[in-house]
């Protein structure tokens, strides 16, 4: 065997109520205009202050949707491990990540499951939020390994059911 | 009973703007995208991690939607292509000045690798009433896009609730 077992998460040592550990992180307008340009988000709110500002109406550049997504997905693995693959997100904008705000990310496991081809599933309840108030919420589904020596990503096909 | 205008009653259901990626995935993009977020995940900085695990390097399953937003600018194109165009010809026919996105549904299928050519395909399911709201009275939308690689393969479906409003006050 080559190398060492990958790090992360089995199915069997998740249950619902389990919380995840806590991101925070603090927004410049540089994270903001870097993860936007990443993402190949050119619309000026995303880098142009004086559009956001007078334009659009907001308090200062906002966080990219794609690029929340991005911060989401970054918070959900680090958790699970790279064997985590994600299945589905859904996210709810109530609000935005400004330039100068510290967001923070939290998130809990909602239900865990085993599909009829054999996946294991994690359902989760996830929040960005800024000084208490939650602006995103993401809902998220990922499949888990059962165990060290099943990959999710090994699925293909009809053995994949998102 | 619908109020909606024919042409944008005929828009629902279509598919439309069936496209190329302007260039293939590539590890760069990728790269910025981590960085942008400080994500660590081997997958996507270990070759022999990313060869264990995913048979060979990927993509962040979220990026699906980067790798169709069209260039800023391209030599010779008069047309100024715009991402999600099904979302700005709405904001037109219903003359509508602003716009955000409110909802997003992300569902992931095969992975994307470096390399691939994906392309896209946008159906606008659903279009709301107007509807008054604390940024303004404007309409809200459904538009899906659905993402696939050279071979065909579907790789992912990306659904997104826009609103087109006028400001308030």
């Amino acid at each position: 065997m080559m190398g060492t077992p990958a790090r992360g998460i089995t199915a069997d040592a998740v249950k619902p109520g389990d919380r995840l550990p806590e991101l925070k992180h603090d927004m410049t307008a540089t994270t903001i205009v870097l993860g936007a340009l990443a993402a190949r988000d050119w619309r000026p709110m995303h880098h142009d202050h004086d559009f956001a500002v007078n334009r659009n109406g907001m308090r200062d550049l906002f966080m990219s949707t794609p690029n929340q997504a991005a911060w989401f997905e970054r918070y959900v693995t680090d958790w699970t491990g790279p064997k985590g693959r994600l299945g589905r997100m859904k996210f709810r904008m109530i609000g935005s990540v400004f330039a100068g705000d510290t967001m923070v990310l939290s998130g809990s496991v909602e239900g865990i499951e085993v599909d009829d081809r054999g996946c294991a599933w994690a359902q989760l309840a996830l929040a960005v939020s800024v000084e208490g108030t939650v602006v995103t919420e993401c809902a998220a589904r990922i499949a888990l390994p059962r165990d060290g020596d099943d990959n999710p990503w090994a699925r293909r096909g009809d053995r994949w059911q998102p | 009973m619908s109020s909606l205008p024919a042409d944008v009653e005929a828009m629902v259901g279509a598919i439309q703007y069936e496209e190329q990626g302007e260039f293939p995935v590539e590890r760069g993009y990728i790269w910025t995208t981590c960085s942008s977020v400080e994500n660590g995940n081997p997958l996507f900085w270990d070759d022999d991690v990313a060869t264990e695990i995913t048979d060979g390097p990927i993509a962040p399953s979220t990026m699906l939607s980067v790798w169709f937003r069209p260039h800023h600018w391209v030599p010779g194109r008069t047309s100024s292509g715009l991402p999600l165009q099904v979302h700005f010809d709405l904001k037109d026919a219903f003359d509508l000045p602003e716009a955000v996105m409110t909802d997003n549904t992300l569902v992931f299928h095969e992975p994307v690798r470096p390399g691939d050519l994906l392309s896209t395909r946008q159906i606008l399911q659903s279009v709301s009433e107007e509807k008054p709201t604390k940024l303004g009275t404007g309409r809200f939308w459904v538009i899906d896009v659905e993402y696939r690689n050279q071979r065909g393969d579907l790789v992912g479906v990306e659904s997104y609730t826009g609103f087109g409003y006028r400001k308030a006050g």
